[in-house]
């Protein structure tokens, strides 16, 4: 399965977050590669969404709904900056 | 519940089957989804090896070996955590009590390992007395990579996120510890006839 | 309900279809009424959640393909194995409803005031936020350069066509070309890429929208011939064109 990008769960994101957050700039633990959450690899695997560094292919971002309430693994991240908000 | 759309019903639902063979919750698909929690590893055949391991290494077969050990047909019903089942299902592969047969041990759980990193966790019991099987033909024909192949888990009776795509090995546990999903709030044991989808059902 | 009315968060609201044109035999514009909707931005999307009587529930997302400006409309592509989209391309009728969520996006958008010059490549249905992006160009009366690249299987496939011929479109029909075909007939390659989009050196801003293999292609065919890679944003969609 070809994986698709941040933007295809910036709903989940904007519920999870409280706001827009493709454009926010995540960093990956791994290998350091920075970029907006819409450019990372974004898979939808059935029974959670996995996000993926484009880099190197390292988890950044885990989430997972169960009975209605998200769970969100930001482990992978050393950094996430999110966008200003108007 | 939300707003229900006039004439909106599940595409995927195969009416024709017996209804005695779908846990509650399920809904019987022709298709067969792909899904995925990360890109699908390439690992050629010359450098693939499964292993059986507690720490240290107890046995471990290149693939030739693995092909060359007594395999089965396996039919069976597969039920995954997102509501779709799909009845008999043909594989045929190697049966895990063929490999836990060459390894002395008295785990109670194991932890299948795979390409990618994804794990999964079971008790010894539903991995062995005929239930679970690593197997690498699907339909008659190579399991695709995008299915698994190389080589998956197999175990049935379980949800399968519990059948681990892309199989390299299992770790021998003294005591249970969650795999990926479990990790994250899915059910520990997964039983799909007691609708076990997350921790706490 | 004064939940809705809370700044920052995004609820579900129930959708209206007022109209449905089906663009090509696979594909269908549903124009919608959304109580609440405070307009979007160009090239935004919504997500679209269906519930079935008996509880079951998909949800996929839809660009949306009207200008800010407009009601919300989006196009949507039936996929041989879909789930949402065989209902919203065949089943619905004018009156009928589900529910969305949007709009959503901050990364695929385009104000007149980022300027240009804008090189757009679709793939598909991926053509869909290119529309917005377009209409908003023009409604904006902006005077940023604008030229759209658009790989599609067939003529028949081909979304907005009228629409588009008052644009600055390049075609290339991929699978299959009617009698007596100048354009392009293959997939988007560097050679088609050079010839068709503008020079890096213009300093372009490209979008580029469509199955994900089309995509990374296309972006990395861009950055090769020396677009700037934060000047390129992607969209992905499904292998098969939706999401």
């Amino acid at each position: 399965m070809e994986a698709l990008d941040g933007n295809a769960i910036g709903g989940m994101l904007y519920h999870v977050f409280g706001g827009e957050m493709t454009m926010a700039q995540a960093q990956c633990g791994h290998c350091g590669a920075r970029g907006p959450l819409a450019e990372c690899e974004v898979y939808l695997g059935g029974p959670g969404v996995v996000v993926r560094c484009r880099v190197c292919h390292n988890i950044v971002m885990v989430l997972v709904e169960v009975r209605e309430m998200m769970c969100v693994d930001l482990g992978g991240l050393s950094e996430l900056e999110l966008p200003a908000w108007r | 519940m939300s707003f229900v759309s006039r004439g909106f019903r599940s595409r995927r639902r195969d009416t024709d089957a017996d209804p005695v063979r779908v846990p509650p919750g399920q809904s019987v698909t022709r298709d067969f989804p792909v899904l995925s929690a990360g890109p699908t590893p390439h690992t050629p055949l010359d450098r693939w090896t499964f292993s059986i391991e507690n720490g240290g290494v107890l046995r471990t077969w290149t693939w030739e070996e693995f092909r060359a050990l007594p395999s089965e047909p396996v039919t069976a019903d597969i039920h995954c955590v997102t509501r779709w089942s799909k009845l008999d299902t043909t594989w045929e592969g190697v049966s895990v009590d063929t490999l836990l047969a060459e390894v002395d041990h008295d785990a109670g759980y194991v932890l299948a390992f795979c390409d990618g990193g994804y794990t999964t966790n079971l008790p010894l019991e539903d991995v062995t007395g005929g239930k679970a099987w690593v197997v690498y033909t699907y339909k008659g024909e190579p399991l695709d990579p995008e299915h698994g192949g190389p080589a998956r888990l197999l175990v049935p009776n379980l949800y399968f996120w519990k059948s681990a795509k892309w199989v390299r090995g299992l770790r021998l546990l003294d005591e249970d510890e969650p795999g990926f999903w479990e990790t994250y709030g899915y059910h520990m044991y997964g039983d799909p006839w007691r609708e076990q989808r997350y921790s706490g059902d | 309900m004064a939940r809705a009315a809370i700044l920052g968060r995004l609820t579900w609201r129930v959708a209206t279809v007022t109209a449905v044109v089906d663009e090509t035999p696979r594909v269908r514009t549903l124009e919608l009424e959304v109580p609440g909707w405070r307009g979007h931005v160009a090239g935004q999307h919504v997500d679209v959640r269906l519930t079935a009587e008996d509880g079951y529930r998909a949800e996929r997302a839809y660009s949306l393909a009207s200008a800010p400006g407009e009601p919300p409309v989006i196009t949507v592509e039936r996929l041989e194995d879909g789930e949402v989209s065989p209902y919203l391309t065949e089943d619905v009728r004018p009156g009928d409803a589900f529910e969305v969520r949007g709009p959503i996006g901050g990364y695929f958008v385009w104000r007149p005031d980022d300027g240009g010059p804008l090189f757009l490549a679709a793939g598909g249905s991926g053509v869909v936020p290119m529309r917005a992006i377009l209409r908003h160009r023009r409604n904006s009366m902006s005077e940023v350069r604008a030229r759209l690249l658009y790989s599609s299987r067939t003529l028949e496939d081909v979304i907005y066509r009228a629409e588009l011929d008052g644009e600055e479109v390049v075609h290339t029909l991929t699978r299959a070309q009617p009698p007596g075909w100048t354009g392009y007939a293959r997939r988007v390659d560097a050679d088609l890429l050079r010839e068709v989009a503008w020079p890096a050196e213009d300093g372009p801003l490209a979008f580029v929208c469509g199955p994900t293999s089309f995509v990374e292609s296309v972006a990395a065919g861009l950055v090769e011939f020396g677009y700037a890679p934060g000047r390129i944003k992607t969209e992905r969609f499904g292998a098969t064109g939706g999401r």
